[in-house]
């Protein structure tokens, strides 16, 4: 792959006293592309997001936003540089409408009252973007909707602060069948639009639907980057549980 | 829906008729407002209109406007604290320290009244900002913090005043808020403004709307309700207008405080529905974890909220003094309860991030007419705590199954 990396992390180093959860990780996520990052519990998933987002920083290693070295020390820094996190609990505010929660926090203002009319252009254009067809009006309150909507907000609300790596957390962990779909191809539609994309998930089925590539975590070791057209299922679970790595007694990393 | 570009809508499509179905299916999720305390007003007029003569004089439908002011006031305050499921027991004799200290500095230390109504004001924000550090960055729970404070108030009232201390206000300023009236003309002018404003705000978002492209509704909406300001204003402005005195001197005109409170009323609401400051307040109400994410800086919102209610609080305790001319060293210790339950009453919900300062001004009046009503009918104080404890716990449980039904988590 010719193209720069959105992210590129080199020798990536944390550990919690004792603990060392982070062992030394390489990993690369590029434009337009969506990347899986799994891994079992406790494989350090979590901290390697949280590194990238600045809420707990890395003891060690180079991070490369898009060939340039930074310094991600908080999540205000990692905001200014276009890294979004969709959480699982999705952040939002139930007793505001979507526009409200699309902008919170980045409020339009105007005269220096709230520029309503703005937002909520912006709001419905960055939810056209994305095709998204679900919602019936821009001004429902966020209790009135789906679980697979709300999905859908919190990810349209990084479209709106344009952002160019999008990190999501199981943004299928609590959907039915069809608004995991709805989902996942509103994550693809994401990445088409030239987003690096990020997707932290336990549902194979899903990874192997919309990521174009799977990066495995092990114990705190990245032990494989594979592109999903030139893997299996099977393979991936090996690199899951650890069975591949201990055949080897290597770490191994492909594709990328 | 279509594939047009325009396929999201706003909620400002459609006709009128659409427009109401709408509204109807709003109340049918649960987001009633203030729709039942205006529905109780209608209840208890009719009830206390058939069952007391003097309900419906022109004396005492003025009065009742005069004592809901001071009711509105200190549950406007509390609504900005209820908003973020917070709670202050201390409001009321927050009032009371302040105009301790306004009446002490003007008897005992000579002050002129202006310089002393601003420190009693200073008073209210100190003691407001007191209670919100120590909700937000000590993190106690506000019900306990201003229990704490709702005591130890009595007591400072005590030391500032001396036991049993009354003093009488002789500030005519201030005497004039609840005891004088407006001429005749000055109510006509006062409704003509409200109708204005009403006119001005509505084409203003308007035309914000329609310079970004967006459909507005139909301006019909705009015109009912403005006419329906001019209709019930224009005919409380009427009939405060006529000669209530029951002597030789003539009273008549809309009492003083009737603008004051409008105005603050207008201010509030301005500042909730319009400018960050309020949209973070609902959004820290609502969930605060999602706000602090956003960016907001949620113990900072906390510590104004705290501040705005004791402020709003003391213009409440302002009121009182007004009314009944002194100062003393009960004053506010029983206002609360009621401020709290008005604010429920009137829609305004318990759980946080919903809620207006219209919904606490209605729910103030429903408060003051079962108390104006009930004190007509001659029944004893017994039956109308037992009427208010009533109402509020039918309202609570309104409030909690309203929100059952529109889908969020009962507690948090």
């Amino acid at each position: 792959m010719s193209q720069l990396p959105a992210i590129e992390l080199t020798g990536v180093v944390k550990s919690f006293g004792p603990v060392d959860v982070l062992k030394g990780i390489d990993f690369q996520v590029y434009p337009g592309r969506v990347t899986a990052l799994v891994g079992d519990n406790g494989a350090g998933k979590s901290t390697l997001i949280k590194g990238l987002s600045g809420v707990q920083p890395y003891d060690n290693g180079v991070v490369k936003f898009f060939g340039e070295t930074v310094d991600i020390h908080n999540p205000r820094q990692a905001s200014a540089l276009g890294i979004e996190v969709v959480y699982q609990d999705l952040a939002l505010c139930e007793n505001l409408d979507i526009v409200q929660n699309m902008f919170l926090g980045h409020e339009e203002l105007l005269t220096g009252t709230l520029h309503e009319s703005e937002m909520e252009l912006q709001a419905t254009k960055a939810l056209q973007s994305l095709s998204v067809r679900t919602v019936k009006s821009v001004r429902q309150k966020v209790s009135s909707l789906s679980g697979g909507q709300r999905q859908t907000v919190a990810i349209a609300r990084s479209v709106l602060r344009e952002a160019k790596v999008v990190i999501l957390d199981e943004p299928t962990a609590a959907l039915g069948v069809a608004q995991t779909e709805q989902v996942l191809n509103l994550v693809r539609r994401l990445a088409d639009s030239g987003v690096a994309v990020i997707m932290i998930s336990h549902n194979l089925s899903d990874v192997f639907k919309v990521c174009d590539d799977i990066a495995v975590l092990y114990l705190g070791r990245m032990v494989a980057q594979l592109k999903t057209s030139e893997t299996t299922n099977t393979e991936v679970i090996s690199y899951i549980t650890g069975l591949h790595s201990q055949d080897t007694s290597a770490i191994t990393v492909e594709g990328a | 829906m279509s594939n047009q570009v325009t396929s999201l809508a706003s909620g400002h499509e459609g006709t009128l008729r659409d427009q109401f179905s709408q509204y109807i299916q709003r109340l049918k999720g649960g987001e009633m407002g203030s729709l039942p305390a205006i529905g109780a007003t209608i209840v208890l007029a009719v009830i206390f209109g058939f069952s007391s003569p003097f309900f419906f004089t022109k004396l005492n439908f003025t009065n009742m406007f005069v004592q809901a002011a001071e009711l509105t006031m200190l549950s406007s305050a509390l609504v900005f604290v209820i908003l973020l499921a917070e709670i202050d027991l201390s409001a009321g004799v927050t009032a009371g320290v302040s105009m301790a200290v306004f009446i002490v500095l003007i008897k005992s230390f000579a002050w002129a009244w202006v310089p002393a109504l601003l420190a009693a004001f200073l008073t209210g924000l100190l003691i407001g900002w007191v209670i919100g550090f120590i909700v937000a960055k000590v993190g106690v729970p506000s019900f306990v913090v201003t229990l704490a404070f709702f005591l130890g108030f009595q007591g400072m009232q005590l030391v500032l005043l001396g036991e049993g201390g009354v003093y009488r206000i002789e500030v005519p300023e201030i005497l004039a808020i609840m005891n004088n009236n407006l001429s005749a003309w000055g109510g006509w002018l006062m409704i003509a403004v409200c109708a204005v404003v009403m006119l001005a705000l509505g084409y203003w978002d308007r035309g914000r709307r329609a310079r970004s492209g967006l459909v507005n509704r139909p301006i019909a909406i705009l015109y009912i309700k403005v006419a329906a300001l001019l209709l019930i204003g224009g005919f409380a402005v009427w009939f405060m207008n006529l000669d209530r005195s029951q002597g030789v001197i003539p009273i008549m005109g809309v009492p003083i405080v009737v603008p004051f409170t409008i105005a603050i009323l207008f201010i509030g609401s301005f500042v909730l529905d319009r400018t960050k400051f309020g949209r973070h307040l609902y959004a820290v109400g609502g969930n605060p974890e999602a706000a602090r994410r956003a960016g907001i800086k949620v113990a900072r919102i906390r510590i104004y909220a705290f501040m705005i209610c004791a402020f709003l609080a003391v213009i409440s305790g302002v009121f009182h003094s007004s009314r009944i001319g002194n100062v003393d060293g009960s004053a506010g210790h029983t206002i609360v309860l009621s401020g709290v339950a008005a604010a429920v009453v009137g829609g305004v919900s318990l759980f946080g991030g919903r809620g207006k300062l219209a919904h606490a001004a209605i729910g103030a009046l429903v408060i003051t007419m079962i108390d104006n009503g009930l004190g007509l009918l001659q029944m004893s104080a017994g039956v109308n705590f037992l009427v208010e404890g009533g109402v509020l716990l039918f309202a609570a449980t309104l409030d909690a199954l309203a929100r059952k039904r529109s889908g969020g988590p009962l507690a948090r």
